[in-house]
């Protein structure tokens, strides 16, 4: 039997990187959730992994800290092998209008959701360049494609994202590396969970589909990016958001 | 090691890794007009002869190296080899 093939999947213990984590298991790849306060949650989904007879690890993983990435990626190349799928999906929001908005939250969000892929990118790069194969999938937003107010850190930070993911896309094209972004639109998680009633309600007559999407149906898209049957899909901005930006 | 085994190798690397014949890795031999590297290229030279002799070759000091000699140069000045 082949070794199976490494994914990291940062921000992993819940939400879109759980259901990520998840589908790249059941896909067959080895699968090193990355957390970065949430061992519990991120333990759990490794267990159910392996209880499904996967190949599962947590690592713990601040994708804003540069030290943190080195450990982390130490780890799992010697507990599982080198990296060829990452998921940069680690997330930080935080909303409030810009006039009152705290350099401390700006600094928070581009750190973790924009530096932090960069981060990770950068380390994965080199194995990747050297077996002329890899996947690097960025989860976005659809706030990176259309503006929401009390979101100007968040928006700027995945719009950044996805112009990080079209350079570095053409930067690796040649080696047989794609990078490419994902942008979902409003998805049943923790963050949305917080959400009034009323607030939900707003947001589900924007979304043309009428609803939220769930976890699963994004991290169902991110998993395509990452087969061999998507090796000529590179820079590319995948919306899946129910129509949201249609 | 002395530099011309440092030569020899790095002359290897570089064949190997720039998919170029070894003849035409000479020291004059520039990256870009004679061996035909790209940018990408160059970065992917730079790991392979890092892992290859254990050293660190910093991006900024890559800047100033456009030929084989001056590659090999900063190899062997890393492993404090003089000529």
């Amino acid at each position: 039997m082949t070794e199976p093939t490494v994914a990291l999947v940062t921000g992993a213990s819940r939400g879109i990187g759980r259901a990520t984590a998840l589908a790249l298991a059941r896909a067959g790849m080895a699968v090193a959730l990355g957390y970065r306060s949430d061992a519990e949650n991120a333990e759990e989904a490794a267990a159910k992994i392996q209880a499904e007879d996967g190949r599962a690890m947590a690592v713990a993983l601040d994708v804003a800290d540069e030290a943190s990435v080195g450990e982390a990626f130490g780890r799992v190349e010697s507990d599982l092998g080198p990296v060829r799928v990452l998921i940069n999906n680690a997330g930080y929001s935080k909303d409030g209008l810009t006039v009152r908005y705290s350099t401390e939250s700006w600094d928070a969000t581009l750190d973790t959701n924009l530096k932090g892929a960069f981060l990770c990118s950068r380390r994965a790069m080199a194995p990747m360049l050297k077996a002329r194969w890899g996947r690097i999938v960025n989860v976005a937003s659809a706030a990176a494609i259309r503006g929401n107010a009390g979101q100007a850190a968040y928006s700027a930070s995945k719009a950044g994202l996805v112009g990080m993911t079209k350079s570095l896309a053409r930067e690796v094209a040649s080696r047989g590396i794609t990078v490419n972004a994902v942008c979902p639109g409003f998805v049943e998680t923790r963050i949305t969970g917080h959400l009034t009633d009323e607030v939900k309600q707003r947001y589900i007559e924007m979304t043309p589909a009428g609803r939220f999407a769930t976890p699963e149906e994004v991290a169902a898209v991110i998993a395509f990016l990452t087969t061999g049957d998507a090796s000529y899909v590179s820079g590319a901005v995948i919306s899946v958001d129910g129509g949201l930006t249609a | 090691m002395d530099k011309a085994e440092i030569q020899e190798k790095v002359c290897t690397i570089l064949a190997e890794q720039l998919a170029v014949a070894p003849d035409k890795v000479t020291p004059a031999a520039r990256f870009s007009e004679d061996l035909d590297a790209d940018s990408l290229d160059l970065v992917e030279a730079v790991l392979a002869l890092e892992e290859e002799f254990g050293v660190s070759i910093p991006e900024e000091e890559m800047e100033d190296v456009k030929t084989v000699g001056e590659a090999v140069d900063l190899v062997a000045q890393k492993l404090g080899v003089s000529a």
